[in-house]
């Protein structure tokens, strides 16, 4: 097979992996033989016609699969082409790409072959080629094969910057139905393998500050969203018990795009819940930078996102009684709660107060977003001029017209057909609200 | 206090040149209504001074910078300088005005209109480099590597750091076209060099079998489900896709097909933070 062919192959097949960050590590080239290097903030290097990042050639080793999984497109059981790069392959075209500044590095994933062990070994000589024939000192991410031995994984974590193993689906009842070759516990416990390998390693790096480093940009897993009837506070509690006990570094969540019918899934016509993905990623940021926990973004008798508000305008209108603050005094902390405030915006306000009273005008200058914040602050005790606080006009401001636009063009077609429990949709709730208001 | 004056200022278009604009300006305590690079222009009513470039003077301001703004402030001064606006002199000088006033203080009020002016200039700057360092596109036709860019502002000294550093045991030249300038990287030594003219060369074969399995990489990554030609310009800017191989055909493609539903533009926050 030409090398063209099964580059087509086996990066079709893994599009569906979220992840393509290069960020997390950053590792100068000095005076080193060969190439690259790596930059904290990450690079992205193209961005595909869907809108998503290209940072690493992200491809599998191989799609050829013992296992049959239900919701992935490289399943024994589904009919699509198959093909397999040699170690060699993937460490030369990795290369050439790179010394064109195409790609930041390479994203490595397999279907399992003959055993995971062995994937995993073939995984190794890939990398370990890279960096010692190539001299490549550019990004690698790979993902770990679940069920290898803890020693390969190893192995693979000291040349990659980052590993992952994928958690695929929320809920233990979720993966039983569906992933027939994998448990709960094939997946969690490597995970907890290479956190605690990534803590080891931080104590070698304090001891021998040349201790060769063990995944230095950390871990990640992916989830996929939409697949299955879990709701969407539990997919948050389970983001944050994840960063918290396994001290992740990202979480990524990826939109169900139907590979086929089956009848444990939703229809193939079924469109990808981009907009509850989104929310997640949004509800995500405010569980890593905000300061939130999942309990105060969802709870138990508000178990999904609202499609129209953000999760963060969400809390602040469940919350009146913390608004308005002021702008000139209130802790950090505070800050980040109030709608339309970000990290950065936080710290410009913290750093220019220090030296004088900040007025809307000078937020407006320091390139604050106002629309959606002006309805929770106050500058010197005061509201904006000419500030009416209606709920109607209020809830204008705080809802994108265009969410509302596509969500009613959205509930024109057919509703979705997931599981046999009929579900809320986001259209039906919609109409309650515009109900309402 | 420096006086608002009619006087238009002429300087060599270098930063050193520009320096020795803001010792003229103390020296004869006035603001200058412009400052130009070049030779005076005869055809206007005001007066016109042109400024040389003299070491003792400049050097003098250089070392005022960090001494009185603190020490990032002549980084923050230099990337300014590299900007595409075209009052970016005046500015400066007004920030540098602020700056004798205030003391470092004037590098951490985000909401001084001097400081947000210079801000925006550096962060348009600092973004271009940063775009650049992903969408900059290198060809290898035997020898050494080749890019071609077309930015708005002058960027390459802001690149240079990196792809000497990543590239560090190839030879490589970096061409920017919109300003004639070159950064030429080989025998380990990089050189900036100005007034230079430079076509790539033909595309050997080689180089035509990458970019083949490059445009087949890019065409099989994205899904289909999720098309956005509009998220995707808005994180690749259109003015970037003529230097880039998997692009060049794309820009001649209609990009404000229909939107999908689904609701595609909210998906792509970029998720680059750890």
């Amino acid at each position: 097979m030409e090398m063209i062919d099964k580059l087509k192959i086996l990066a079709d097949s893994a599009k569906y992996d979220a992840a393509c960050t290069s960020s997390g590590v950053d590792r100068k080239g000095g005076h080193t033989a060969g190439i690259g290097n790596a930059a904290a903030c990450g690079i992205c290097h193209s961005f595909a016609a869907d809108g998503r990042c290209i940072s690493l050639l992200k491809i599998l080793m191989t799609n050829y699969c013992l296992f049959d999984c239900k919701y992935c497109i490289n399943r024994r059981s589904n009919d699509v082409p198959r093909a397999r790069f040699t170690p060699e392959e993937i460490a030369e075209l990795t290369y050439n790409f790179y010394r064109r500044n195409y790609i930041e590095g390479l994203f490595l994933s397999s279907g399992i072959i003959q055993s995971p062990d062995y994937t995993c070994e073939q995984m190794i000589e890939a990398v370990s080629l890279l960096r010692t024939k190539y001299g490549f000192s550019g990004y690698i991410h790979a993902k770990a094969i679940p069920g290898a031995d803890k020693e390969l994984i190893n192995r693979l974590g000291m040349l990659c910057d980052r590993i992952s193993v994928n958690i695929e689906l929320p809920s233990q009842t979720s993966l039983e139905a569906l992933c027939p070759d994998k448990s709960r516990s094939s997946i969690f416990l490597p995970m907890g393998q290479i956190t605690n390998r990534i803590k080891e390693n931080s104590y070698e790096i304090v001891k021998y500050k040349s201790a060769p480093k063990f995944a230095p940009a950390g871990q990640s897993t992916q989830m996929i969203i939409g697949a299955t009837p879990d709701t969407d506070f539990q997919i948050l509690r389970l983001s944050q018990a994840m960063y918290r006990k396994y001290s992740l570094k990202r979480v990524f969540y990826s939109a169900y795009v139907p590979v086929g019918d089956q009848k444990l899934l939703p229809s193939a016509d079924t469109k990808p819940p981009l907009l509850r993905e989104h929310r997640l990623y949004q509800a995500d940021w405010l569980l890593r930078f905000y300061g939130f926990e999942a309990e105060e973004i969802l709870d138990e008798k508000h178990c999904d996102f609202d499609p129209l508000l953000d999760p963060k305008c969400n809390w602040a209108l469940h919350h009146p009684e913390y608004f308005p603050v002021e702008i000139n005094r209130t802790p950090y902390e505070m800050l980040l709660r109030v709608p339309g405030i970000g990290v950065k915006s936080a710290q410009k306000i913290i750093a220019a107060r220090r030296y004088t009273k900040l007025d809307y005008s000078d937020l407006k200058r320091m390139g604050v977003v106002l629309k959606r914040a002006v309805y929770f602050i106050l500058c010197k005790g005061k509201r904006a001029d000419g500030l009416i606080i209606t709920e109607e006009g209020m809830m204008r401001q705080l809802i994108s017209a265009s969410i509302v636009k596509e969500l009613e063009e959205n509930s024109c077609g057919e509703q979705l057909s997931l599981f046999d429990t009929p579900q809320p949709t986001p259209e039906d709730r919609l109409k309650c609200l515009t109900g309402q208001m | 206090m420096l006086d608002r004056t009619n006087v238009i200022y002429c300087y060599d278009g270098t930063f050193n040149g520009l320096m020795c604009c803001v010792f003229e300006a103390y020296e004869a305590k006035e603001l200058p209504a412009e400052i130009k690079a070049g030779e005076p222009d005869q055809m206007t009513f005001l007066d016109v001074k042109s400024i040389p470039t003299i070491p003792e003077k400049f050097n003098r301001v250089l070392a005022s910078i960090p001494r009185k703004m603190g020490p990032d402030a002549l980084f923050f001064l230099q990337t300014a300088f590299l900007s595409c606006d075209t009052q970016k002199e005046l500015r400066i000088l007004e920030f540098m005005e602020t700056g004798y006033d205030y003391g470092t203080r004037v590098m951490n009020m985000p909401n001084e209109p001097v400081f947000c002016a210079l801000n925006k200039m550096v962060l348009h700057c600092e973004k271009e480099a940063h775009h650049l360092k992903g969408f900059l596109r290198f060809s290898d036709n035997g020898g050494a590597l080749a890019a071609v860019i077309e930015p708005k502002n002058c960027v390459l000294p802001l690149i240079a750091e990196h792809f000497t550093d990543r590239y560090r045991n190839e030879n490589f030249l970096i061409y920017d076209k919109t300003h004639r300038m070159a950064l030429v990287y080989s025998n380990y030594v990089p050189q900036l060099m100005t007034d230079v003219d430079f076509e790539l060369p033909e595309t050997t074969d080689q180089e035509e079998y990458y970019r083949a399995l490059w445009k087949e990489f890019y065409n099989s990554i994205g899904i289909k489900e999720r098309f956005n030609p509009r998220c995707r310009m808005n994180l690749m800017p259109k003015r970037y896709w003529s230097n880039m191989p998997e692009m060049s055909e794309e820009l001649y493609k209609p990009q404000n097909a229909p939107r999908p539903s689904g609701l595609s533009s909210f998906s792509n926050s970029r998720k680059k933070l750890h």
